[in-house]
């Protein structure tokens, strides 16, 4: 009778022309029990009914312009702002981070890495906040592996407002070595703060450039990403309790 | 209505493409290289817009205020 019960999580996964991690979000997704997870056309207007958002990792509009320029003006960002000013959870990842940015629903921006690498490979991370609907069943301190894909993730805001997200405790993923520690030699792309991933005032919206769907399958190598998932259908869970 | 926007990098904000070439530049020979910074050079074509929206479109597609500034020059 499963097929009667409503879903414990309902996700749209936006696709833009030149998203290429779309369909892993949406496996990575599907692979929690009872989570319903769609892609949607960024021409589509409406995220209706959905609990969480997904805007995935890739190179929308090839990258031309600036990563994520030309994504924040499609037709499904409109939705994305209203969904993201509701308190729907809305997380970016990878080129996803970068849209958010360049959409005012996340502060700062990402820019070209530093060594001028595209970095891909596996990280360390540190969990910094856990009062997030996206960390809340890791514990603080915890040192997550999630692999990098990117040329441009080197976390830029300027003082006054790196100082604000630092003190509102809006960093919520930091890069550091394998025992934790935040250091420069654990930063690969020249991030202010070696910071990963932030969320925005409200807790709502989480940008991050390490990629969580990769790692939620012992097939691919790990399962460190699945907490972040895990936490998002809780936070869906209780908001409908 | 022809214009030109220029875009560049803050002065404050690390140019690592604009490093990486005026290293080459030195390789090449070329001594006493002090800094090189990268921007972009957009030609506009437009017609029947005012200078005020070419501004809007400037300030919020073709640069990113957080770390770029943007000149608009009015060709003709």
């Amino acid at each position: 009778m499963a097929a009667t019960l409503s879903p414990v999580m309902k996700a749209a996964v936006i696709q833009f022309p030149g998203s290429n991690c779309d369909t892993d979000c949406e496996a990575a997704l599907k692979s929690f029990p009872g989570v319903e997870a769609a892609i949607v056309w960024h021409k589509e207007t409406s995220l209706a009914g959905y609990d969480a958002i997904v805007l995935p990792g890739g190179f929308s509009y090839g990258d031309y312009l600036r990563c994520g320029s030309i994504a924040r003006f499609s037709p499904i960002m409109g939705a994305v702002r209203d969904a993201a000013n509701a308190g729907v959870l809305v997380i970016g990842i990878c080129n996803g981070f970068q849209i958010l940015c360049e959409a005012g629903l996340l502060p700062g921006t990402l820019q070209r890495n530093t060594g001028l690498l595209f970095r891909c490979e596996h990280r360390h991370l540190r969990v910094e906040n856990t009062a997030t609907p996206f960390t809340s069943v890791l514990h603080k301190g915890q040192v997550l592996d999630i692999p990098i894909a990117h040329g441009e993730g080197n976390y830029f805001a300027d003082p006054e407002t790196l100082r604000q997200i630092e003190e509102n405790g809006q960093v919520v993923l930091r890069y550091c070595d394998a025992s934790g520690n935040v250091t420069p030699e654990a930063n690969p792309n020249g991030s202010l703060g070696n910071i990963a991933g932030i969320c925005s005032h409200g807790r709502n919206v989480f940008g991050l450039m390490p990629h969580p769907e990769r790692v939620c399958d012992p097939l691919l190598g790990g399962t460190d990403g699945r907490g972040i998932f895990q936490s998002m259908i809780e936070a869906v869970q209780k908001a409908k309790a | 209505m022809k214009a030109v926007v220029t875009v560049m990098p803050k002065p404050a904000i690390l140019d690592p493409a604009g490093v990486a070439t005026g290293r080459a530049m030195e390789h090449l020979g070329l001594k006493g290289v002090r800094s090189v910074r990268i921007g972009k050079s957009i030609e506009i074509e437009v017609d029947g817009a005012t200078e005020a929206q070419l501004h809007e479109i400037a300030h919020d597609l073709l640069s990113n205020p957080v770390v770029e500034d943007y000149k608009l020059q009015i060709i003709s």
